[in-house]
């Protein structure tokens, strides 16, 4: 079962509903248990980092989170799902789940962009240097996850921080928006997007789909 | 590299997609989940549900709409129209909104966006502008200045507030986003007031959408270039298949604008 984890933020109806397109059933919950059982987590979120943390610390699910991610059950982060991997934010004093070496910065008015970085843009596919037991790949490097997605393709993004990972061999997609910045990041269990895959038409449902199949589910 | 976006808009009255003239002389255009369904194959970045349902009794119909598209289409989906509290905004998001625009019940109530970009996010609040030039005769002599004012209850009352002020205003309050309408050219079909963009744009660091007046493929060029603007609204155009979006965003990107292409 695929579970979403229900933070009381953002719209989690429209995750479930991607997902019922593509032919899967999910439940909404913050239920531990519940979780614990489930085959694939999802972690959607909006807000700030502060608020997703704070959130997860009451519903006593930050360990839950870490165990489950430790203990290698896939692993799906959407947006803020993807911030609070790191270790700490730009964004208000609050420590993130640690994860992933690195840290959440915040984009610079200084190079005259609009922010929230808010619309669709495309994604740069990288190649990956590590072993297919790690990140499963074809025979170029080319992620088993975006397959028949082109490089390049757009995708919907809006948020206002970014993630910087000290191992940049964890990134799976670049965007630039002034900068380069790691728009989704995949290691093992883990993928998580900066990008809203359920508010990216067809290419985000098939990003969907390739993850669902990757796992098993 | 982001691009610009296109938004169509759909007036919605008693569940019906419905356009008029100046917020004035409504026709019926058609079932909004089938509207919004041929849009989003069209290649329409967002769409944007405006519902102007004036009796309370039939509100409730805006939250079926909102249901069936979010089950069918997945680009985001803004709904705004008698949107005045918290609980008016969960229930959008429930239904399958992702963001809400609020006009009347922000100016009424400014804390209200404050409120609602710390509980939902800054990035689901957008804050509808209905804007109207006004001249003073001591600028005509003196130092010839436009000015804007502010609108609520969908362009029936003068607020006597700033547009350019305003617009600091909200975003500072934490809206995410700002949906501007010409009130002088809305249903006009002779462009957007490229002035009042640009000067809104110029004014606030979140995106602009710009509203009214849409008529032609030149004047999304001239909102996006001369405006400044970060998206661009129309709703007739494209109902009445005067001109599809399709069209339209192969124009714009053939004139070396950034548009997804799909």
């Amino acid at each position: 079962m695929i579970t979403i984890i229900d933070c009381g933020m953002g719209n989690l109806r429209s995750v479930a509903k991607a997902f019922e397109h593509i032919g899967k059933k999910t439940i909404i919950t913050s239920d531990r248990k519940k979780i614990l059982k489930s085959s694939l987590v999802v972690l959607p979120g909006v807000g700030s980092f502060t608020a997703a943390m704070t959130n997860l610390k009451k519903l006593n699910l930050t360990e839950t989170v870490k165990n489950i991610i430790t203990v290698g059950k896939p692993f799906l982060g959407l947006c803020l799902g993807l911030q609070i991997l790191f270790e700490k934010s730009e964004e208000g004093n609050c420590l993130g789940l640690g994860i992933f070496h690195g840290k959440v910065r915040k984009f610079s008015y200084k190079r005259n962009l609009k922010i929230p970085h808010m619309g669709w843009n495309n994604i740069k596919l990288q190649i990956t240097n590590y072993p297919s037991t790690l990140m499963s790949h074809d025979r170029t490097g080319k992620l088993q996850i975006f397959k028949d997605i082109p490089d390049n393709s757009f995708f919907y993004f809006v948020h206002s921080y970014y993630v910087e990972p000290k191992d940049k061999k964890i990134i799976a997609t670049t965007t630039n928006y002034g900068i380069n910045f790691a728009s989704s990041v995949f290691y093992k269990n883990i993928f998580a997007t900066q990008f809203h895959p359920e508010k990216s038409q067809k290419n985000g449902l098939k990003l969907l789909k390739n993850y669902v199949d990757y796992t098993g589910n | 590299m982001l691009t610009k976006r296109i938004i169509p808009c759909l007036d919605i009255d008693k569940g019906r997609v419905v356009k008029g003239t100046k917020f004035l002389n409504l026709r019926d255009a058609g079932n909004p989940v089938e509207v919004a369904k041929r849009y989003d194959k069209e290649g329409a970045d967002e769409i944007i549900f405006l519902d102007i349902t004036a009796s309370y009794q039939k509100r409730k119909t805006i939250i079926d709409v909102v249901k069936k598209t979010a089950e069918n289409i997945f680009i985001p989906l803004t709904v705004g129209g008698g949107i005045r509290n918290l609980h008016d905004i969960r229930e959008m998001l429930k239904a399958g909104a992702d963001k809400i625009s609020i006009n009347t019940a922000a100016v009424e109530n400014p804390e209200f966006i404050d409120a609602a970009a710390k509980k939902f996010g800054s990035q689901c609040v957008v804050v509808a502008i209905d804007a109207k030039q006004v001249r003073s005769k001591k600028n005509l002599i003196n130092n010839f200045q436009l000015k804007w004012e502010v609108y609520t209850y969908g362009g029936r009352k003068l607020t006597g507030i700033d547009a350019v002020k305003w617009a600091k205003k909200v975003e500072k309050l934490g809206a995410g986003e700002i949906l501007l309408t010409s009130m002088d050219k809305d249903g006009t079909k002779n462009g957007y007031d490229i002035e009042l963009t640009r000067k809104i744009s110029e004014a606030v660091k979140i995106p602009v959408i710009a509203s009214g007046g849409a008529g032609k493929k030149e004047h999304f060029y001239e909102a996006f270039t001369n405006g400044k603007a970060d998206a661009a609204l129309a709703a007739s155009l494209f109902h009445y298949k005067e001109l599809s979006i399709k069209k339209l965003k192969r124009y714009l990107s053939q004139k070396g604008v950034a548009i997804r292409i799909c």
